[in-house]
């Protein structure tokens, strides 16, 4: 706040200084000295009277003194020559009998920052390491620190450096840090510090004598500690762990870091002290201090990543205080989302139910995309408030609500036709561009099961004039498009009308492109538009939230007690975004879109890049299944699978008494997969994504038996498409039976006596026993051994490119 | 590593700024006001950059106490802690946390910064350390006030006041305690925050108190002070220890200088105070209170055609009878006149001021909230949560008591002892 005339006041200050009256009354003195300081830190420039305030150096009070320093400490960098003054006055200071004086003297004079005077620093900062007085040489130890920085290209002085390191043996624990603390400016480009066994026993034997800071400051450095022998390494533990329960969380933080950074080679101690933590952050969690309170979620929101169960019993101490900001509440509301377990997801829902019609529309906000989330694997209970909420009649809840719906359609399919029926009149209530792009998303999806989408559809057309948002106008288009190609009746006029528009009168270059693009489109023929137009759905691979694997620590173990978990405003901990209906759709989807089309034959090459083990057998195969493709769409819920798998399972028993009309075809095989438990099942679903391939379920890793389940459909060039449900199945090494190939066929093409010759039986590939086998189940329908035989070695290269990554 | 510390007003000023390694220049105080300025309500500002600079600051009175530092890898607890506790050491020292009073004291607190960060690393924050390098004397920004008088009873006899220390007494500066001798004093608070939340059929869905032990000591030199706690005081679910209602706790967390040596057998905390404040011990409950929560709401609402909402609340107070109780908030009428209510629209709340509540009374208000009616058919709009703000002084609601605050050996000079106990409401949600 600089003052109207503060030229004028530091006038006024200069002559108050140097008159001799004010000098010489000492109170009057200080009081002028206090002025200037004032007018200083409210960011006057008071540099002017530096040469006054040299003068004012030279008291015997101690309290004008410091004033002075705080002054000369500010300006001296801009009067280099004028500070050559005040080193005599400090130099005598620091032989003072007093030790605070010496340690305010030999303090200021590093404070300085001028490169010219080193060469009068050095020697009374040399007597300063060797002075009696503790706080002297806290102070000089330090002051070394400044002095290289100051001129970081000198030569370091190894005698320095040498007493340095003999002073880590100070009694006072303040002088052993500030020892590490300037060794590490110092060395820096050495790497700092050196930390040997020694120096770490020495460390850690005196850590108790340390306060807070001294502390952190030593488990900081420890870190780069690497102990030479297990036995070591544990001692090391044992003894940290009475700091590791510290009441003061940056203890407990830095003792954290550093055993996580000792125990990156054994995942069960860290598990063990993530536990052990868990007691003091949530007490800081619990803090009066606000930001120790955020600082504390944010880093329980890392912990949650590798122990999704570790606070699943204290849910309630993350229920949000009344008066608590909204940053907090957010973040609060993100871990509850992650400790949704069957025991408390009636009461956590309840309690964000109470936040969704909070007074702040963020919270609110947040709070119903909250229980979207929680509706991946609880839908129907959080369609149920999702549905409630629409009820109400709000603005800014109506767009959240049908931006989360969006979300979660895209997720579960299996909760569309509850989101469709709840689409019908929500229109009015949205006002914002997000809400309304993601109605007209849904619509676009399930406009066939909408009956009024037309009608919604229709205002929207006749309001397009008047609207200001790029992203609706854009998703306007592709939805009447694809609404046209489902029910072409009642939309050709207004999507006559609405191209028209965009071609003709629309300013903005995106939205004319997009409807140029769109009407050339459609002079294609309506059988390529639906080929373009007809994107994905759904996405369940993004699957549920409960039984999510464990992130190994080591993934965010970085990170920890850094600045990095605070900064990260609002990101997720689980990478949700990935493929969730963009609400800003520039770009319908690219990457679905393409693979939704990917040849089969692309994807051999792929793998044949990639594995070189497998290459024999994928290259025969890739030569005769050619023309064979497969997708994802349309997608298969969880339900839908296991009602066709049981149904299958039943049929096989009755199909040699009854003639069916339906047609399928039921295959076992064995494949070799020598790196099965190995495998996270994340590669593993992401290597059979890239071949489109979805896998639905799976058992966690190191369990037997192990079992994956998934489906894709098959298209083919001349026989149309099927569906291929399986199953894979590892058994380990001791229950491995024969291999058998069971084929189950009723077809209206095919002849019934064909069953047993059909697929070639036996199929099995069994080389040597140190080989592992999975068991894979295959049912198809409609019937098409070719395609089946395809998919078979598609999935085979997979694990085999897999497993030779993994080995 | 902390680079610079400054300290702003809530408007923007500059109060206090100190450079320690001259990595940025001052310019960036007002980047800072403004990046803190510009956020939304839901951006969490506790951690912003700019360039290399990283931000990291704390609301304490009304100010912002900004660090910056220029390393990524710093520890964001240590920062934060430290800010905490600087500005626990101004409070200290100057007797109360505001703009007035950093400003009255700023070569006090300039002296203090110089002492507890050198070249960004923090050397100590103990007041026993400090108050041998501290030279300058706090200003109190308190005038001379007649309520001090009071005190004082005719011809020197005491007076029923003089027993009972004001509330603010123990907001002043430690140091002034030395120059002025006698008024050797020490302030055992006990102190609970509640935060419950009460469901709409009066199941108590959460209760949660968080509570501490905090030693104010004005004694320039303090020896051994032992403290009492319950004897039947256990911690955890399975122990349990005399006869009759025990006081229990999940969590209990000691001060580091406490020595525990007689804790197991007689429930006596030993420590030796420093100068100042800090807390003792602190401990955690969850769900299992030993009481029922101090507050039943009965309300009934009611929509008529118009679009009125009336609603009758009826609030009752469990305590034992003749305690008072403080509520300076809750979102609700007044049949007596030092009750008060008022709607506000911004936050769409109506407040209901009750300056005292007797234990084991109820109060009750009618609301009736009318508004013009914007839809042919409006909607019904949801009533939201009551939320209940209180004091509750001389009680605990864990139950914890204090048997007896010993100094020893006696001191010299006549000290007073003080004991207090105060339960907050953190957050006290009675759900309709």
């Amino acid at each position: 706040m600089p003052y109207l005339g503060s030229e004028d006041a530091v006038r006024e200050l200069r002559r108050a200084l140097s008159n001799p009256n004010v000098q010489s009354d000492q109170l009057r003195y200080r009081n002028t000295v206090l002025k200037a300081i004032r007018a200083m830190s409210q960011g006057v420039d008071v540099s002017d009277l530096f040469s006054e305030m040299v003068k004012a150096c030279a008291t015997v009070d101690i309290v004008q003194k410091k004033l002075v320093y705080v002054f000369l400490c500010s300006y001296a960098t801009l009067n280099p020559e004028l500070s050559l003054l005040v080193i005599n006055t400090l130099r005598k200071d620091c032989q003072d009998p007093n030790p605070m004086v010496r340690s305010l003297a030999l303090r200021n004079m590093t404070n300085l920052r001028l490169p010219s005077l080193v060469e009068y620093v050095e020697q009374p900062l040399a007597a300063g390491l060797r002075d009696r007085a503790a706080c002297v040489r806290r102070v000089a130890v330090l002051g070394w620190a400044k002095l290289h920085n100051l001129q970081p290209d000198a030569e370091i002085d190894a005698a320095v450096v040498n007493e340095l390191y003999g002073l880590l043996r100070d009694p006072d624990p303040v002088v052993m840090v500030n020892c590490l603390r300037a060794l590490e400016e110092i060395l820096k480009k050495e790497g700092g510090v050196a930390i040997n066994k020694p120096i770490t026993h020495h460390l850690l034997n005196r850590l108790k004598e340390s306060d807070v800071w001294g502390q952190c400051e030593v488990l900081r450095i420890l870190q780069r500690y690497h102990p030479q022998s297990e036995d070591e390494l544990f001692d090391i533990l044992s003894l940290l762990d009475a700091s590791l329960v510290s009441p003061h969380p940056p203890v407990m933080a830095a003792t954290l870091g550093l055993f996580l950074g000792l125990c990156s080679g054994l995942p069960a101690v860290s598990l063990a002290a993530l536990e052990r933590v868990r007691g003091p952050l949530l007490a800081a969690c619990g803090s009066t201090s606000r930001e120790t309170r955020f600082t504390a979620l944010c880093h329980i929101q890392l912990l949650l990543r590798s122990l999704p169960g570790l606070m699943g019993a204290h849910y309630k101490r993350f229920f949000c205080g009344y008066a608590e900001p909204a940053y907090i509440k957010q973040r609060k509301m993100q871990v509850l989302v992650e400790l949704v377990n069957d025991e408390n997801v009636a009461m956590l829902l309840d309690e964000l139910k109470g936040y969704c019609t909070d007074v702040n529309p963020e919270t609110a906000q947040a709070a119903i995309s909250a229980i979207g989330r929680i509706g991946r694997s609880y839908s129907d209970r959080c369609l149920e408030i999702l549905t409630g909420l629409l009820g109400l009649k709000q603005e800014h809840i109506t767009s959240a609500v049908v931006q989360t719906m969006c979300d979660l359609v895209w997720v579960c399919p299996q909760c569309s036709d509850t989101v469709c029926s709840a689409l019908e009149g929500c229109e009015e209530m949205l006002q914002d561009s997000q809400g309304r792009q993601a109605l007209l998303w849904l619509l676009a999806a399930y406009g066939e099961r909408v009956s009024s989408a037309p009608y919604t559809l229709e205002g929207f057309i006749d309001r397009v004039r008047s609207e200001a948002s790029l992203g609706v106008k854009m998703e306007l288009l592709t939805t009447t498009m694809r609404l046209f190609l489902c029910r072409p009746s009642e939309t050709q006029d207004m999507l006559g009308r609405l191209l028209h528009y965009c071609i003709e009168e629309e300013m903005d270059m995106c939205v004319r492109d997009q409807a140029l693009l769109y009407y050339r489109l459609l002079h294609c023929g309506i059988e390529e538009t639906h080929k373009v137009l007809h994107g994905q759905r759904s996405d369940p691979s993004l699957g549920v939230l409960i039984g999510r694997p464990a992130e190994p620590i080591n993934q965010w173990a970085y990170s920890f007690n850094t600045l990095e978990p605070l900064r990260q405003a609002g990101v997720e901990t689980e990478p949700a975004s990935r493929g969730s209906p963009e609400h800003v759709t520039f770009d319908p989807k690219p990457n679905t879109d393409l693979s939704d089309t990917l040849n089969c034959s692309q994807i051999e090459k792929v793998n044949l890049a990639g594995s070189d083990g497998a290459s024999g057998f994928t290259c025969s195969s890739a030569k005769v299944l050619a023309p064979l493709s497969l997708s994802l769409s349309p997608a298969l819920s969880p339900e839908e699978f296991e009602h066709l798998w049981m149904q299958r399972h039943a049929e096989q028993g009755a199909e040699k008494l009854e003639e069916e009309e339906e047609d399928y075809v039921c295959l076992e095989e064995r494949i070799q997969f020598p790196a099965i438990p190995p495998c996270s099942p994340q590669s593993l679903q992401a290597a059979m994504q890239l071949v489109n391939i979805q896998t639905l379920a799976f058992t966690p890793p190191h369990t037997l038996p192990w079992r994956v389940y998934l489906y894709t459909h098959t298209h083919h060039a001349h026989y149309g498409s099927t569906l291929v449900i399986g199953e894979l199945l590892y058994i380990g090494e001791a229950s491995r039976r024969v291999a058998a190939v069971k084929k189950g066929m009723e077809d209206g093409d095919v002849v019934e006596g064909e069953q047993e010759a059909g697929l070639s039986g036996r199929a099995l590939v069994r080389k040597d026993g140190r080989e592992e086998e999975v068991e894979v189940t295959l049912k198809q329908q409609p019937r098409d051994d070719n395609a089946l035989k395809g998919f078979l070695s598609i999935l085979t290269t997979v694990l085999h490119t897999l497993s030779s990554e993994s080995s | 590593m902390i680079s610079q510390v400054f300290i702003l007003s809530s408007q923007g000023d500059h109060l206090i700024y100190k450079d320690f390694r001259g990595e940025a220049g001052s310019d960036v105080v007002s980047v800072f006001y403004e990046k803190v300025t510009a956020l939304t309500g839901d951006q969490p500002p506790v951690v912003m950059s700019h360039g290399d600079l990283h931000f990291v600051h704390v609301r304490q009175g009304g100010l912002y106490w900004v660090a910056t530092t220029t390393s990524p890898g710093s520890s964001p607890f240590t920062i934060i802690e430290f800010l905490n506790r600087f500005s626990a050491l101004v409070k200290d020292y100057c007797g109360s946390l505001s703009e007035k009073s950093v400003q009255m004291n700023f070569a006090l607190i300039y002296e203090l910064l110089d002492e507890v960060v050198d070249y960004g690393y923090i050397q100590t924050t103990s007041s026993d350390v400090l108050k041998n390098f501290i030279q300058t004397e706090a200003v109190s920004s308190k005038p001379f006030s007649l309520f001090d008088l009071s005190n004082v009873g005719f011809f020197g006899a005491e007076t029923q006041q003089s027993k009972v220390a004001p509330s603010s007494a123990a907001s002043r500066p430690i140091q002034s305690s030395r120059e002025q001798g006698g008024r050797s004093e020490i302030f055992l608070d006990v102190i609970e925050r509640m935060s419950v939340v009460i469901g709409s059929k009066g199941v108590v869905l959460k209760a949660d108190v968080e509570g501490e032990v905090r030693v104010k000591c004005f004694m320039p030199s303090c020896s051994e002070m032992r403290i009492g706690l319950n004897e039947e005081f256990s911690i955890g679910k399975s122990q349990l220890r005399g006869y009759g209602a025990a006081v229990r706790v999940d969590e209990c967390r000691f001060h580091q200088n406490v020595h525990l040596d007689e804790f197991h057998s007689n429930r006596v905390l030993r420590l030796c105070p420093s100068q100042g404040e800090q807390t003792v011990m602190q401990y955690q409950l969850s769900d299992d209170l030993p009481s029922a929560p101090p507050f039943r709401l009965f309300p009934t609402i009611e929509r008529d055609s118009g679009g009125r909402l009336l609603m009758y609340l009826k609030l009752r107070c469990d305590l034992p009878s003749k305690r008072f109780v403080v509520i300076s908030a809750l979102s609700q009428e007044l049949s007596s006149p030092d009750q008060s209510a008022e709607l506000k629209l911004q936050n769409r709340a109506i407040d209901w001021k009750i300056p005292r509540f007797i234990g084991g009374t109820q109060l009750s208000a009618l609301f009736k909230t009318s508004s013009p009616p914007p839809h042919p058919s409006p909607p019904p709009p949801p009533v939201g949560p009551v939320v209940l703000v209180f004091e509750l002084p001389q009680l605990t609601v864990s139950g914890l008591q204090i048997r007896f605050l010993r100094l020893s050996p006696v001191q010299p000079a006549p000290s007073q002892r003080w004991i207090r106990y105060v339960t907050h409401s953190d957050s006290y949600i009675l759900r309709l």
